[in-house]
């Protein structure tokens, strides 16, 4: 393990996504920039619209051919990822980067058993022959927690549990040795119990095996218990950064605030009141001049409308505001 | 409780024939619910919170009279739904409405909200012809959404505004209970908590009465006055809000409990939480003893084999389980508490 110097995985620079239809160009995601060190974790954290899943699609080069990256830089392990060609592009995804997605039901191919789906990649990539693949396949998922894996690799999709499914994605994600994976609201699905437990065998073992992890949420518990760092999204743009410890003991966005504001919490009274966020979050395909929060925020000014506020550091976090918020108001 | 409550469920048994084979005979039965008993008094929220497959949905749709109850009493302000024929149940449902999760497909596409709230209105005549725009018009003042919306259809609305008027439609039959199935779950984050507070705000303006089924425990502790925990077809344990969030008695409520992650990382870094193991078995073989013995972290040999009855574990508080007993929330782990003492 190598402390002190700490390494960075992946680098997201000032990513633009642009969504072309009938002539005309949308931004869904607007000077994204995010940065994952090597084993460490990054929570993504926004609402739907907010642009999230799209950053990773983006960095994973599978953006629906009506979309594309119009600009800004990704790099991962020390290479360009959109320079790459698709076959390069090919290799990279499910060996070094894999990805979790929301719905194990459909990311799993139903017609193949689990085994077939397990081993593909590292025969593939690995270029581990049958029985090599087997056998580590087998270890993959007892390492996962699932009982008898011998018996279980011979199964469907069909046979497995939601929460046993996303067992399999995350064997399968790590079967090829990557060093960072993309989860995308992995434990959405599932019930908190089960959530609990796939979210920490994924926190375990991206800690045990040095794997970078982006962690894609809407649950602001999960990236409290998690995380080492947040990006709030909101509107296609990345509106605060930082230390999850910095971003929830003093947030300085309004509409970071205002998240937390929202939530009904258990460590909380019970009779505290929420101060839900007016409004509603934002169209993507709806132009909005200045601070795309600014029609639902309190504090928004006449600048608010007219200039987009630039993410700068602020007090503890990085912050897109030209009113952030004191610690005193947001402690409230 | 001295008033009489608004509804009461006793010893209610829910079962499903499993049908195979060729001429589709029965063979066995998903046990859904097993002896389900629990009172809303009036204008009280109660939340039925667990796991999916615990029969919370279910229990919902039999006071809804949407399926029928192998055994129990379900009386509806004093009256026995269960011994009711068809045309005597009408008027009852009136009075009980429903909310459900998803307002997109619990709402038609091609009625306007307009429409949508209209037809109840003139089907059950509520007020005279001339009058339902102006009862229209209000509906949607409560609920919070601008008059323009009559002319809406559902697509044109975000999620939030058609979880309003799904709620509209709920209170357009002026009922006296609302059974809210999961009705905030499908919601972002910033907009839920804008139709929690207007549950909150009519029920206090209105003096509803809700059964609030729900699997975020955060929600349902801040909306409800009383909660039972379900577990397998079966209450596990039940308390007032307060008492049950801040000292479960129940395993499961604390495995339960313990699975929120709180937004604060602070206190998460401090926080040992050893996830409950396994998964929920099948109701239609559900283990013997306790249903939850197999995933219970403290089980001993009787839960094995002795199925334990809700007990009384405090003030109008009972559970499930033969090691019952009252323990705080944070002090989950038996090393933070010897450390305590």
């Amino acid at each position: 393990m190598k402390d002190a110097v700490i390494v960075t995985l992946l680098k997201v620079e000032h990513l633009a996504v642009d969504l072309v239809r009938d002539g005309q160009r949308y931004g869904l995601v607007r000077d994204v920039s995010l940065e994952v060190p090597a084993g460490g974790t990054l929570a993504v954290v926004g609402e739907s619209g907010s642009g999230k899943s799209l950053t990773a699609l983006a960095v994973m080069g599978l953006l629906p051919s009506e979309l594309s990256i119009s600009s800004g830089t990704i790099t991962f392990d020390g290479r360009e990822l959109p320079d790459l060609s698709a076959r390069q592009l090919r290799e990279l995804r499910g060996g070094d980067i894999a990805m979790i997605f929301q719905e194990p039901m459909t990311s799993l191919n139903p017609v193949l058993t689990v085994g077939r789906q397990l081993t593909e990649g590292m025969r593939l990539k690995l270029g581990l022959t049958r029985g090599e693949a087997r056998a580590r396949a087998i270890d993959l998922l007892s390492e996962v927690g699932i009982a008898e894996p011998e018996r279980r690799l011979k199964e469907y999709p069909h046979q497995f549990s939601g929460g046993m499914r996303q067992r399999v994605m995350i064997a399968i994600a790590m079967s090829c040795n990557p060093k960072l994976i993309l989860a995308d609201e992995p434990t959405t699905a599932l019930d908190v119990t089960i959530q609990a437990q796939i979210l920490t065998l994924l926190s375990r073992l991206c800690k045990n095996h040095d794997v970078g992890l982006v962690l894609i949420t809407h649950n602001l518990g999960i990236v409290a218990r998690h995380a080492d760092r947040v990006s709030v999204m909101y509107g296609g743009r990345v509106v605060e950064e930082g230390l999850a410890r910095a971003a929830f003991a003093a947030p300085a966005h309004p509409y970071t605030v205002g998240l937390l504001n929202s939530v009904p919490r258990l460590d909380l009274p019970r009779d505290r009141a929420l101060t839900p966020i007016d409004g509603q979050p934002p169209d993507p395909m709806e132009i909005v001049h200045g601070c795309r929060f600014h029609p639902r925020c309190a504090w928004a000014t006449e600048k608010c409308a007219q200039e987009i506020p630039p993410l700068a550091p602020h007090r503890n976090t990085a912050v897109a505001c030209w009113h952030p918020v004191a610690p005193t108001v947001a402690a409230q | 409780m001295t008033a009489k409550p608004l509804l009461e469920v006793n010893g209610l048994h829910v079962r499903f024939p499993l049908r195979s084979g060729l001429m589709q005979r029965v063979t066995g039965a998903v046990h859904a619910v097993s002896g389900v008993d629990f009172a809303i008094p009036r204008g009280e929220a109660y939340g039925l919170v667990g796991e999916s497959g615990c029969g919370k949905t279910t229990v919902a749709r039999a006071v809804l009279q949407l399926v029928r109850p192998s055994s129990g009493i379900i009386r509806f302000d004093g009256e026995n739904l269960t011994a009711m024929s068809p045309a005597q149940l009408a008027p009852f449902r009136r009075r009980v409405q429903a909310i459900f999760q998803d307002p997109f497909s619990s709402l038609n596409p091609r009625m306007t909200a307009g429409d949508i709230l209209a037809e109840p209105i003139r089907v059950h005549r509520l007020v005279p012809p001339r009058e339902i725009a102006e009862r229209v018009g209000h509906l949607l003042d409560l609920c919070g959404l601008p008059r323009r919306f009559v002319e809406l259809y559902p697509h044109e609305m975000s999620g939030g505004q058609r979880q309003r008027v799904g709620i509209a439609r709920a209170l357009a039959m002026e009922p006296d209970l609302i059974v809210c199935d999961e009705a905030v779950s499908a919601l972002d984050v910033s907009v839920q908590a804008q139709i929690i507070n207007l549950l909150a705000d009519l029920r206090r303006e209105l003096g509803l009465t809700y059964l609030f089924i729900g699997h975020d425990l955060s929600v349902v502790r801040h909306l409800c006055d009383q909660v039972a925990v379900m577990y397998l077809g079966r209450v596990m344990e039940r308390a007032p809000s307060e008492p049950l969030f801040a000292t479960p008695a129940h395993p499961y409520t604390r495995a339960l409990l313990d699975a929120v992650p709180d937004p604060d990382p602070e206190h998460e870094a401090g926080r040992e939480v050893e996830p409950l193991q396994g998964e929920v078995p099948s109701p239609s073989a559900p283990p013997p003893g306790c249903v939850f013995h197999p995933r219970c972290p403290v089980a001993i040999a009787r839960c094995k084999q002795d199925e334990p009855a809700l007990a009384p574990v405090g003030p109008e508080r009972k559970a499930a389980c033969w090691l019952a007993e009252p323990k705080p929330r944070r002090d989950t782990s038996i090393k933070k508490q010897e450390v305590i003492q």
